[in-house]
């Protein structure tokens, strides 16, 4: 098959009077520009990626205890000083680390979401799975009086419960967002109640302590959950990056996307099954941290300006707020007092909404 | 006939509870109360008014799901959208951590204002830019007020355990100790809302098709908004302030009524203002009952009742794309 | 290449739309389906690109059942255009286009010269080259058709089915995306199976001509041959004159209705008004 064919000029093209360009010159420009679309997205990447590293130093050095750069990477060697090395490694460490999963993870799940179900309101936060965390974590704390890591256990499991009974209850003869996500809101209505339910029933203290994970927080973060989420990450994101090109086909509706080679079905239900395994993971530790998932996509978007799903760039801007927002949790208020992440998070997600919405140029279809 | 599930229900609600009182006394409690009659008491001092704010609720809750719903033709849209509910709480949690006020009846106006201030808030933001108030920037707009008045909620909750002693009662959607002069306040506003609700009918249809659609029909676009939103503050706000925020009932309703009548706001509406409390009266009777003499609260039980049945019917329905 | 159906019945949700239908799409020619509003035809072309399964029969291509090829594998030999495509926001023209490459490349995505050469054909056949940078939704609809056409030029189908694809644009546009495909079957060999509503064009550009009523193929053949004026009532309920195309020579529909009942006082041989 022939792939170059001698230059030509088509018929009544566009705007171009004479023979238009050389099908050579063409190509040539179409590489530019992608060039270019890539050009653009190496320098957004690589801007966060410096945003990441400011954050992080700012969180690492910042505190009671105060380190300079020097002392901070003068502690990073086994033969610095033990203080310093304490400080950093067993307390703001891990809770750096944790805070840059718990966005990444948030983030992963909220683009898969977002890109699958196609409305704006269906983020992981509001179908179920924080519901069903909730549950889970509330019940081990107020019912069985649990703690530490089978909290984080109970949560998962309430979490990916409500999902799955969600997955199942949304298929039938096929799948269908429009069911998916009313299922996952009924679902997530009833988890509520539960916990309203035990939040009214218990002690008042022992409630407020559960109202405190619901708040969601690193700040108790150790380094064994650094790592079981750290594993979740490595193995979901290769995974959410095979996916994410058949999702931006998805995009073209599933029509187009099935002609192209794409299995709409099959992908929307592995993309789902990511991220809500995804959000699980990320609510069972820290809790219900709200709006990154939401957030972060369009975010990202705005930054690549082209259309594409930019899943590399989407996850680290959930990193950057992440780790940003818990930056001001744990400084914002003097002393040793941390306020819970979820609370900074809900509280800046507000402001940023405000902003995109009055730089958003108008809608071409009324929506 | 389902006015009369609704009749029958109402009776229920003002016979049955921690002591049942028979039929005939509940008739006498109503029409000739002989002050000193234990069952003339409960009916009277308690279960009217109580059913009575079920009813207005269910109404307000059920008429104002559908009203955003059809305003931002989004069917995953609930009352507590416009940020109305939170609005509502984080005035009722500054009354009871500033001004030491406990009771339900005390929150009503703090509810109310919340409310009102929340969707004004929402909707004003959402005008900005280009478009106007379109449906997806009121939902995320909404969302975002919802997400910064919980944080700032928890921040007081968690430093304060006597505010949220109180609060968690409120919160989690209740008709117990609502008075009759409470429910005789709040009535006027829902009659209000109801009425520029089932005026915005029409409009709502015209929406469904697209504003570009509704113009050309000659529908005046931001002023019908505006209006919707103002029934909505009016009815969810009513609603909030007697019961606490149950969105539930918004959210489902709506479509338990366009599965009988289809997407007729004209019929929608009325509907829902039916169901609405159907539901809820329900939910109360049945949180009496289940554990007797205890209760459980009518909006821990409405998500148990109303759930099963919003997922049976999203399953049957054909499906639709969002 | 050949794409047969075999006794084809296609439904929605228990309503037989398509029923015991039999076609064999000649190879290399240029095949366009008429009809009623809900006679079939975009669900045969939905049925023939694999997107919807059949309630009963099957489709071959070249003797393979159609739902056992793979899906990536069939993308690579038919495409099709489909009546209302989504253009994901913020998507620019070369983008869309080269989205087309997808069932040629591999996991990794590699774009290879090749890749790019096919997407620059594609661009400048449609005339869409001076749009490569542009944004999808800021174009007319005339430009955002011919778009999307160059996508499924760029896939490089050996079939391509298209559904309407002259909805929404001018005549002159009309004209120029049915001469694009013209060309296409006749230098590439590119079988073409499309839907059309204008039953004058369709007579124009068509070798085969399908003609479909509820649910079944009433007519096919040669345009001159299926085109006249009992074939039009039958599947149209539509009264009308058919003559001879002045620039073609093949059959012009000619409609007649209330308003406009018989025709004028004509010297019909010499096709002037009299």
């Amino acid at each position: 098959m022939s792939l170059t064919t001698p230059p030509r000029s088509s018929g009544p093209s566009g705007s171009s009077g004479s023979s238009g360009p050389t099908e050579a010159e063409i190509a040539g420009r179409v590489a530019r520009a992608a060039r270019a679309g890539v050009r653009r997205r190496v320098l957004v990447t690589l801007a966060l990626v410096a945003a990441v590293l400011v954050v992080a130093v700012l969180s690492l050095t910042t505190g009671e205890v105060a380190l300079t750069v020097p002392e901070l990477v003068g502690a990073l060697s086994p033969d610095g000083d033990v203080f310093a090395r304490y400080v950093l490694l067993d307390l703001r460490l891990p809770r750096l680390a944790m805070a840059a999963e718990v966005g990444a993870l948030l983030a992963l799940a909220g683009a898969l979401f977002q890109s699958v179900l196609r409305n704006p309101l269906a983020s992981p936060d509001i179908i179920g799975i924080s519901q069903g965390a909730t549950v889970g974590a509330v019940t081990a704390l107020l019912v069985l009086g649990w703690g530490g890591l089978a909290v984080a256990g109970c949560a998962a499991l309430g979490g990916l419960v409500v999902a799955a009974a969600n997955l199942l209850l949304g298929w039938r003869n096929g799948f269908s967002s429009y069911r998916f996500v009313l299922t996952g809101i009924g679902l997530a209505f009833v988890a509520t109640s539960v916990v309203g339910y035990l939040l009214t029933r218990s002690d008042v203290r022992e409630a407020q302590s559960a109202l405190v994970w619901m708040a969601g927080s690193v700040s108790g973060a150790d380094p064994a959950g650094v790592r079981h989420l750290g594993l979740v990450l490595v193995v979901l994101l290769p995974v959410g990056a095979l996916l994410a090109r058949g999702l931006g086909l998805l995009e073209m509706g599933d029509d187009t996307a099935a002609t192209l080679g794409v299995r709409p079905t099959l992908l929307r239900v592995a993309a789902l099954v990511t991220g809500v395994v995804a959000a699980a993971a990320a609510v069972s530790v820290a809790g219900p941290v709200s709006f990154v998932a939401l957030t972060a996509p369009p975010i990202a978007r705005r930054l690549l300006g082209d259309g594409r799903v930019g899943l590399v760039p989407t996850v680290l801007v959930g990193v950057v707020v992440a780790t940003a927002a818990d930056f001001v949790a744990g400084h914002v208020v003097p002393g040793q007092v941390s306020v819970p992440l979820g609370v900074v998070t809900g509280l800046l997600g507000g402001p940023y909404l405000v902003w995109l919405l009055a730089t958003t140029s108008p809608d071409r279809r009324s929506r | 006939m389902l006015v009369v599930l609704l009749a029958l229900l109402c009776l229920a609600s003002l016979a049955w509870g921690a002591r049942d009182v028979p039929l005939h006394a509940v008739i006498d409690a109503l029409v000739d109360p002989v002050p000193g009659n234990q069952d003339h008491i409960a009916v009277r001092d308690q279960r009217l008014a109580r059913t009575l704010a079920g009813l207005l609720a269910g109404l307000a809750l059920g008429v104002a799901g559908g009203l955003l719903q059809g305003l931002t033709r989004n069917p995953i849209a609930d009352p507590g959208l416009l940020g109305i509910n939170s609005g509502s709480s984080l005035a009722v949690v500054g009354a009871i951590a500033v001004l030491g006020i406990t009771s339900p009846a005390g929150f009503v106006w703090f509810a109310f204002a919340g409310a009102a201030v929340a969707a004004t808030v929402v909707y004003a933001v959402a005008s900005l830019g280009g478009g106007g108030a379109t449906p997806v920037k009121l939902a995320l707009v909404g969302a975002a007020f919802t997400a910064g008045a919980t944080s700032l909620i928890t921040v007081v909750l968690i430093t304060d355990y006597t505010v949220l002693a109180d609060y968690r009662f409120w919160q989690v959607g209740s008709l117990v100790n609502r008075p009759m002069d409470t429910v005789a306040v709040v009535a006027p506003f829902v009659a209000v809302g109801l009425v520029l609700a089932l005026a915005s009918a029409r409009f709502l249809n015209a929406m469904a098709l697209g504003d570009d659609l509704a113009r050309g029909l000659g529908q005046r676009v931001g002023l019908g908004r505006a209006l919707v939103c103002a029934a909505v503050v009016l009815l969810c706000g009513s609603a909030t302030s007697l019961a606490g925020p149950i969105a539930f009932v918004g959210l489902a309703v709506p479509h338990l009524a366009r599965a009988v009548v289809g997407p007729d706001q004209r019929w929608i509406l009325p509907w829902s203002a039916l169901l609405g409390p159907t539901l809820l009266i329900a939910a109360d009777v049945l949180g009496r009952l289940l554990v007797r003499p205890a209760e459980l609260e009518v909006g821990i039980v409405v998500a148990f009742l109303g759930a099963p049945v919003l997922i049976a019917l999203v399953r049957t329905q054909k499906a639709v794309a969002m | 290449m050949t794409l047969v159906a075999h006794d084809l019945g296609l439904a929605y949700d228990r309503r037989q739309v398509v029923e015991g239908l039999d076609l064999t799409v000649p190879e290399g020619r240029v095949t366009v389906v008429i009809g009623a509003n809900g006679c079939g035809k975009s669900t045969l072309l939905r049925g023939l690109a694999r997107l919807l399964r059949p309630s009963h029969g099957s489709v071959t291509l070249d003797g393979e059942e159609l739902w056992s090829i793979s899906p990536r594998r069939l993308a690579r030999m038919v495409g099709l255009l489909p009546q209302q495509p989504v253009a994901p926001e913020g998507i620019t023209v070369a983008d869309l286009v080269g989205r087309g490459r997808y069932p040629h490349q591999g996991v990794f995505q590699r774009w290879g010269d090749d890749d790019r050469a096919v997407v620059a054909h594609a661009l400048a056949v449609t005339g869409t080259a001076d749009l490569a940078e542009r944004r999808v939704e800021e174009l007319s609809g005339g430009q955002r058709q011919r778009v999307w056409i160059a996508m499924a030029l760029a896939q490089e189908p050996r079939i391509l089915l298209l559904d309407e694809p002259t909805t929404y644009l001018d005549i002159a546009h009309q004209v120029e995306v049915l001469d694009l495909l013209a060309d296409l079957n006749r230098e590439r060999g590119t079988t073409i199976v499309m839907v059309l509503h204008d039953l004058n064009l369709a007579a124009r550009y068509a070798d085969h001509l399908v003609v479909m009523r509820e649910g079944r193929i009433v007519h096919e053949g040669a345009p001159e041959k299926v085109l006249d004026a009992g074939s039009v009532r039958e599947a149209f309920g539509l009264e009308a004159m058919v003559v001879p195309d002045p620039v073609t020579g093949g059959p012009l529909v000619v409609p007649l209705s209330k308003a406009h009942p018989t025709a004028q006082a004509v010297d019909a041989s010499a096709g002037k008004e009299g």
